[in-house]
């Protein structure tokens, strides 16, 4: 009976979230004009020169990152700030809190992807190889960076110094995620010119690393949020 | 009771420092040059050693991480942040030690190779864990984010270890053999080995031995402070 | 109080409970117990701990020292069951700013479980006097409307156990009638835990924690 009042009442706090994001919408416009900052610096910079699949991937991916310390941190650290957090203290078991605010930063990291990939094919003048493989990897990519900040955030915004820590923490956390998210976007920028199967075979076990790793971090999640909400 | 415990610890102390002393020596003079390092090999008696306990240090913060969540005793954070010092301590020694051999052995001070990025990782870790404590003033929430930030970043930590380098696209620089945990497959003269795990034994007592003053430090001047508020 | 309309007999425990921020000792030893047809008033200058007091009998907050026990018909609340019990208002709750009160209520009358239709948020705002003024942002809210908007939170689902932090902070003369009405229906069928240093509220406590300086 208790899992489904979880999932209404995350549900709830998602639509909650996301209407008061639309209403101020301050995460979405910082997070996004960021976001094409970073690439428009990065792909600025490196016009140039003609980069492999390997060095683009991790572009991407390092725009992404910071992307997400731009943004994921707002859903909790607004109701800190506002002084909110202790009417859902009050209402709320703390798993429901934590799977909304977990659904709302993948919605948010979800949406500024949708928008930085597609930028990025475009200014950095990448034909994928694989387009298939590049939209998979973003997705689980986009999972295991919001699957793993969500609760960094929630810390950080128990802490004073907020934003400049949130990346400090998250980074080494993140890592692993991020490291199998960019190998398997170098396969799929490569062009056939590689080694045909072994790297779609290779690509394959990142993929299952992303989420097994996003499990992983939402299982322990689940377990350790209740000691970051609670006083 | 007391009188025995002390003169046992005394006695632990003093082996310490002449077992400390008898592996140095013998990292130079008894242990021979493995074939294709040289001299430089000479650098395991000491990085593996120190890399060692400062995974061994991060396992105890973590484990004093989990009984402080469960107990809320003051002495199990404290307990953790002395233990996260000492890693921290060994991870510097660790990492610098590695850049040095890395310099002399394969031309640059930092290569990424997976195990560099291992202990770099560690490194970040440990200096985000202090960053932490130190941003939050109330002591018992400090507690309770530090713990599960170390909770945390020690789940992380096998994928990074163990997973990475697996991963068949990645290719390592360190020399062949599982190095960390497991200890054995490696090839080594009789000799290397045992000084080796001297040193390994060595360090692992030097850290228990300074975490536990740095404990009973903390113990003393809680009780005082306590004593002094009644 | 008639046993066989299913009122529930709530029982509110607070066992030698301390609470000290690192060296600073803001409470000490405190003991009261109080129950369903009562009312707890916690009296003392500011920054004698009463907001620290109340926030543990919220269970917002943990003691360093002692323990706050709930029991609902003789049995000890687990720990999840807590929240569902209490109903709280507070200086140090805020609703949501950028969304209406109509839209607030709504919200948590759904992760509370209750049927949040638009009739029962009406009906509401109508009880606390805020009928017609469901679509105004919070913001636009006088600091007055709020805390009736709190009530309205606190007393949605109908706990068996009312925490009031300053009853009438920020309140005109309507305002403290309304509320005065409210502790004295609540009284009846609920426990009521009282925060306040104004005489004529300290005087509705059937039990009373006086804190010192």
């Amino acid at each position: 009976m208790w899992s489904s009042n979880w999932a209404r009442e995350a549900l709830a706090v998602l639509a909650k979230d996301i209407r008061s994001e639309y209403r101020t919408r301050y995460a979405f416009s910082a997070v996004l004009l960021f976001a094409v900052t970073a690439l428009a610096v990065v792909s600025f910079s490196v016009s140039p020169y003609s980069l492999g699949a390997d060095v683009q991937a991790a572009f991407l991916w390092i725009v992404l990152f910071f992307s997400a310390m731009t943004g994921l941190s707002r859903s909790f650290v607004r109701e800190e700030e506002a002084r909110t957090a202790m009417t859902l203290r009050l209402s709320i078991a703390p798993e429901a809190v934590y799977m909304g605010k977990l659904l709302f930063n993948i919605a948010l990291q979800g949406a500024v992807a949708a928008v930085v990939v597609p930028l990025f094919l475009v200014l950095m003048d990448v034909a994928p190889a694989h387009p298939g493989l590049l939209a998979l990897a973003t997705i689980l990519g986009t999972m295991a960076l919001a699957s793993s900040s969500t609760i960094i955030a929630a810390i950080v915004s128990r802490a004073n110094a907020k934003g400049a820590i949130f990346a400090v923490l998250a980074f080494p956390v993140t890592l692993p995620g991020l490291s199998s998210a960019i190998r398997a976007t170098t396969a799929a920028l490569r062009g056939a010119v590689g080694s045909g199967s072994a790297l779609v075979a290779g690509a394959a076990g990142d993929l299952r690393a992303l989420a097994a790793y996003s499990v992983l971090m939402i299982a322990s999640s689940l377990l350790l949020f209740d000691f970051v909400w609670d006083d | 009771m007391c009188v025995w415990n002390s003169r046992l610890f005394a006695a632990l102390k003093l082996l310490l420092g002449v077992w400390m002393t008898v592996v140095i020596i013998a990292a130079f003079f008894y242990a021979p040059a493995a074939q294709n390092l040289g001299q430089m090999s000479r650098i395991i008696y000491f990085h593996i050693p120190a890399a060692w306990v400062s995974v061994v240090a991060f396992a105890v913060c973590t484990a004093y991480s989990v009984r402080y969540l469960r107990n809320r005793r003051t002495q199990d954070d404290a307990a953790a942040s002395f233990s996260a010092e000492l890693g921290l301590l060994f991870c510097v020694i660790a990492t610098v030690s590695g850049s040095i051999f890395a310099k002399a052995t394969w031309g640059s001070y930092w290569n990424w190779d997976p195990r560099e990025t291992s202990i770099f990782v560690l490194l970040l870790i440990y200096g985000a864990y202090f960053a932490l404590r130190s941003s939050v003033d109330d002591p018992s929430r400090r507690g309770s984010l530090a713990a599960v930030y170390g909770v945390l970043a020690f789940i992380t930590v096998p994928l990074l270890v163990f997973v990475a380098p697996r991963i068949p696209a990645v290719q390592s620089l360190h020399p062949d053999g599982p190095i960390l945990a497991t200890g054995g497959g490696l090839d080594m003269d009789g000799r290397m080995m045992t000084v080796f795990i001297s040193s390994l034994m060595g360090f692992t007592g030097l850290y228990a031995w300074v975490f536990s003053l740095r404990l009973r430090a903390w113990r003393f001047i809680t009780a005082l402070a306590n004593r002094q508020e009644d | 109080m008639d046993p066989a309309e299913g009122h529930v007999r709530l029982e509110l425990i607070i066992d030698s409970v301390s609470k000290s921020y690192g060296a600073r000792r803001v409470l000490h030893d405190v003991t009261a117990r109080a129950g369903t047809g009562q009312v707890l008033v916690i009296a003392g200058p500011n920054g004698s701990g009463k907001s620290t007091l109340v926030r543990m009998v919220a269970r917002l907050a943990r003691p360093t020292d002692g323990r706050v026990l709930w029991k609902l018909d003789g049995r000890a609340l687990p720990a999840t069951d807590i929240r569902r019990a209490i109903g709280m208002v507070s200086p140090d709750l805020t609703l949501y700013d950028e969304l209406s009160a109509a839209e607030n209520l709504r919200f948590f009358a759904q992760v509370r479980g209750l049927s949040a239709t638009p009739e029962f948020v009406r009906s509401l705002l109508d009880r606390f006097g805020l009928g017609g003024r469901g679509g105004d942002l919070v913001r636009a809210y006088s600091s007055g409307m709020k805390q009736r908007l709190k009530y309205a939170f606190a007393l949605m689902h109908d706990p068996p156990l009312l925490i009031l932090d300053e009853p009438t902070a920020n309140l005109d003369e309507r305002g403290v009638a309304l509320v005065h009405d409210t502790i004295a229906q609540a009284r009846l069928r609920k426990c009521v835990v009282m925060a306040t240093n104004e005489p004529e509220e300290v005087r509705l406590g059937d039990v009373v924690i006086q804190l010192g300086a």
